[in-house]
């Protein structure tokens, strides 16, 4: 095999790759990918190279932000102002519900002590602003302005004003990348509103369509009915809108039903997301105590690998 | 080395600009037809300047893009690799091509790396994606005289401008 590079160094190089070095970087990537894929045991080495992406999103997502601010800058005053009331008949809107909410909250908390249970209704929140840069087209994945320096976590809800967005996949500390519902290896635990009904939303790799597979067919399902988060497995908080039914039809068997939601969140594109997660406040522990180091570990996850 | 220098500039500077325009947001019919810049960028200085721009630097490369567009660490450093592999092999011949067929040889090479992905994916137990998945190479076949004209063009204006 002919040296890589050989020292004439002109136009004339042949063969300018040695296949034993190709074999030896193949296999080094083969096995980062499965020390990746695997174990996650790179999560470190990828959060203090993630400090290098900083700047490198920042110059991608310059003249999106630029065109941004140059649109705000030339918006005519008619268009501000009509989009001024359109947003304070929202806010009186929203502040109408907020105060019927409160009140059920304040019931329900009531009604929660009698029963002598308290589950985690303490909801912590933060605002984070998207990068304008796309990652992959066919990996449902945004990046957030936040990181682990401002507290983010992985595995925290992402919700937008309409529904659930995703969950937080990995963290650096200026950044955090979000994989969106709509992501074919994602999956939500969701119950619908009407009946109570529980079941697992999937991602299909359209921003516009989920799938709600194994649902059986005596159950009480309907087109419009609307998804929640149903809290199941303590990642996402309860009660966030994920979706509404568009069609149902059978599945392969026949002997399932299969449904298609549209996502509530505005996954293609929004401004700014809020970051979710509950503190879990004096849950009462059911069974023998657990032992204080493996009380700290995450419960179980949703994501399928 | 020392005439190489301008070369080097931009080098990195065309490298930066392919992460950035591979990061451009696009809206979702345009994301599709996003051709890979990485590799476009890398296929010009493996020709050019194979001392330079190996398998190393493929592999360098490729770690970098997987840090920054978030995919499996080691992916992207895998299909440059081929990439690079390949051209290098090719490289007597393809130097002696004209545009086009040039352009239909990257082509070919940007198939393969869709071949690539998609073994990646199958055994990381990802999906199948949409057939979209499949126009990205053509359009970046069909970006390749462009990219090679300027960058040409570009490197020759540097080192014409160096005192040798």
């Amino acid at each position: 095999m002919a040296q890589p590079g050989s020292s004439s160094g002109n136009l004339f190089v042949e063969g300018g790759a040695g296949t034993l070095k190709l074999l030896a970087y193949l296999a080094l990537a083969a096995v980062l990918m499965v020390a990746d894929h695997r174990g996650g045991y790179l999560g470190t080495l990828r959060s203090t190279a993630g400090l290098l992406t900083g700047p490198i999103y920042r110059l991608a997502s310059a003249p999106a932000d630029l065109a941004r601010g140059a649109r705000a800058h030339f918006t005519s005053q008619q268009s501000l102002l009509s989009e001024n009331a359109a947003l304070r008949q929202q806010l009186l809107l929203a502040n109408a519900r907020m105060d019927r909410l409160a009140g059920v909250q304040v019931e329900n908390q009531r009604l929660r002590e009698l029963l002598g249970g308290t589950h985690g209704l303490q909801l912590n929140v933060q605002l984070a602003s998207l990068i304008g840069i796309d990652l992959d087209p066919f990996r449902h994945r945004l990046v957030i302005d936040a990181g682990s320096r401002r507290g983010v976590a992985e595995g925290l809800a992402v919700i937008d004003g309409d529904g659930l967005v995703g969950q937080v996949l990995r963290v650096t500390p200026a950044n955090a990348t979000v994989i969106l519902v709509s992501d074919p290896s994602h999956a939500v635990p969701v119950q619908v509103v009407r009946t109570g009904l529980r079941a697992i939303a999937y991602g299909t790799g359209r921003t516009d369509l989920l799938e709600v597979p194994s649902i059986p067919l005596s159950a009480d399902l309907r087109v419009g009915d609307v998804l929640e988060t149903s809290g199941m497995g303590g990642r996402f908080p309860a009660g966030f809108r994920v979706g509404t039914i568009e069609s149902l039809h059978p599945d392969d068997t026949r002997l399932f039903m299969v449904a298609e939601a549209r996502p509530a969140a505005r996954l293609d594109r929004g401004g700014e997301v809020l970051l979710v997660w509950s503190t879990p406040d004096a849950v009462e522990e059911v069974g023998p105590p657990v032992p204080p180091e493996l009380r700290r570990t995450e419960p179980a996850q949703e994501a399928v690998p | 080395m020392s005439r190489q220098r301008g070369g080097t500039g931009l080098l990195w500077a065309s490298l930066l600009m392919a992460f950035a325009l591979a990061l451009w947001p696009l809206p979702d019919y345009l994301a599709v037809l996003r051709p890979n810049w990485l590799a476009l960028v890398l296929c010009y200085w493996v020709l050019e300047t194979p001392r330079r721009a190996g398998l190393g630097v493929a592999f360098a490369l490729g770690l970098c893009a997987d840090v920054v567009f978030g995919t499996l660490l080691g992916e992207q450093a895998l299909r440059l690799c081929v990439i690079a592999f390949i051209l290098l092999r090719f490289r007597a011949q393809l130097r002696y091509f004209t545009l086009l067929q040039q352009a239909l040889a990257v082509l070919a090479l940007l198939l393969n790396d869709r071949v690539v992905v998609l073994m990646v994916r199958a055994l990381a137990g990802e999906g199948w994606p949409p057939a979209s998945f499949w126009i990205a190479p053509l359009v970046g076949a069909v970006l390749w005289p462009w990219i090679f004209l300027l960058l040409d063009d570009v490197r020759l204006r540097l080192r014409a401008r160096e005192p040798s």
